[in-house]
């Protein structure tokens, strides 16, 4: 039996329960959240993307029509890029990164999106890849801009990239948001601030990396994403 | 070099632009010999469905086994009976069809889902007792900071479920709302995320 993951000591991950994000008060679960012992179940899961996954789909920035471009979305282009982890230092090659976000206007290409902001022909806003042997992603996309979104009165989330990756094991499976540094709206915004600890918030905004910039292209961000760890202890002991 | 793990945050109302995919729900074909399709719907606290989730699966094939390196049991490269596919890790012929396990469905306005996937076969714990045949099924919406994970039971086998340590491990009162119903054309699971028989939800 593999080893089992390490648990989250209640410190890292939003509580469900969260008011000032109103969305939550409806969704929560109210009971509390049975403890399972990782069986193989748990210790596997899918591992996904070969052969789904081509490298124009890490790239967000240009649409493309029988393998041409025919167009380029409006912003500002930037890369995007870091390395997949676990808590234990170890890289997580070859995982699934699935990202979302809104265009340089603030809008998703979304019917649900009424935001009163254009709509980009050129950018839908949606990105695969996988990580590489060391674990590392790359996305070339725009900065994506800040919305509204009526959670409280001229509520606006900070620009984010929606991140979903699925690690090696079901335990792993994580979705989260990437942030930009020095964005003014942190303050305001209940979803960030469901990260209770400051410190523990700052590992949601990435770095912005001069050093992987390109001349008279694109500015650069780097972010590195951990996923959870082996448990110390060898075997979940059998009662 | 260690680092602090990465916070969870809600999928937002706009996870459909990417993480569903056309063949999503299909771990296996509908016209696959031993198909079963699972369906529900997904309700919030007030019952009014939830039309923006995503329902994720994964799950041992028929014999019991995971499509994964880390699945240490070693599995007869012959099969005995059945088409070469089914479910075999080393005995599919190179890239022929493999049993997937992961199944992705986003719900509709309605609040359902559907999965169509082969029935699991039984997994042992980590110290070598059977599990009943389940499924584990992460829960994705706006609203959920983090996912919600659960589990689908079957219920003709209530032998097995009846010895099972981790419906054993849940109240009484609550553990029906893990097992499926059966239902025309499969079984249906519903998902409540609140309030009157809420689904049991597992810290993993």
């Amino acid at each position: 039996m593999p080893q089992p993951y390490r648990r989250d000591d209640g410190t890292v991950h939003p509580p469900l329960l969260w008011p000032p994000y109103k969305s939550t008060v409806l969704r929560a679960p109210a009971q509390p959240l049975v403890v399972l012992r990782h069986s193989l179940t748990e210790l596997t899961g899918p591992l996904l993307g070969e052969g789904r996954v081509t490298a124009a789909d890490a790239d967000l920035t240009c649409r493309y029509s029988g393998g041409a471009v025919v167009g380029e979305a409006q912003g500002q282009r930037i890369i995007v890029h870091g390395q997949v982890r676990d808590e234990d230092g170890r890289s997580v090659p070859h995982t699934l990164v699935e990202v979302w976000q809104a265009n340089a206007a603030g809008r998703y290409l979304h019917k649900n999106d009424q935001h009163d902001a254009p709509i980009d022909p050129n950018f839908t806003g949606a990105g695969r890849t996988l990580t590489d042997a060391e674990g590392r992603y790359r996305f070339v996309t725009i900065r994506p801009g800040a919305y509204p979104w009526g959670n409280h009165p001229n509520a606006w989330r900070p620009a984010h990239i929606h991140f979903s990756l699925f690690g090696r094991a079901f335990t792993q499976r994580l979705v989260t948001q990437m942030y930009f540094p020095g964005d003014p709206l942190f303050p305001y915004d209940p979803i960030m601030k469901s990260v209770q600890t400051p410190e523990i918030r700052d590992r949601l905004t990435a770095r912005y990396d001069m050093d992987s910039t390109v001349d008279s292209w694109a500015l650069a961000y780097e972010w590195d994403i951990v996923l959870r760890g082996r448990d110390a202890t060898p075997m979940e002991n059998p009662s | 070099m260690t680092g602090g793990l990465t916070p969870s945050q809600t999928v937002g109302p706009f996870l459909s632009l990417v993480l569903p995919w056309p063949d999503g729900p299909f771990v296996v074909e509908e016209s696959d010999p031993d198909a079963i399709r699972i369906f529900g719907v997904v309700y919030d606290g007030s019952g009014v469905p939830v039309g923006d989730a995503l329902v994720e699966t994964w799950q041992a094939d028929p014999d019991g086994y995971f499509n994964h390196p880390d699945d240490p049991r070693e599995k007869a490269t012959v099969p005995l009976e059945g088409p070469l596919d089914r479910g075999l890790r080393s005995a599919a012929p190179p890239g022929g069809p493999d049993f997937r396990g992961f199944g992705r469905c986003p719900t509709g306005a309605d609040g359902t889902y559907h999965i169509v996937t082969r029935r699991p076969g039984p997994v042992p714990t980590a110290d070598g007792t059977p599990q009943a045949p389940h499924i584990d099924v992460s829960v994705f919406a706006r609203g959920l900071l983090n996912r919600v994970i659960t589990r689908i039971y079957f219920p003709e086998e209530d032998v097995a479920n009846a010895a099972d340590p981790v419906l054993n491990s849940v109240p009484a009162e609550r553990r029906a709302t893990l097992i499926a119903e059966p239902a025309e054309g499969g079984y249906r699971f519903d998902v409540r995320l609140q309030g009157a028989h809420e689904t049991v939800f597992f810290a993993i």
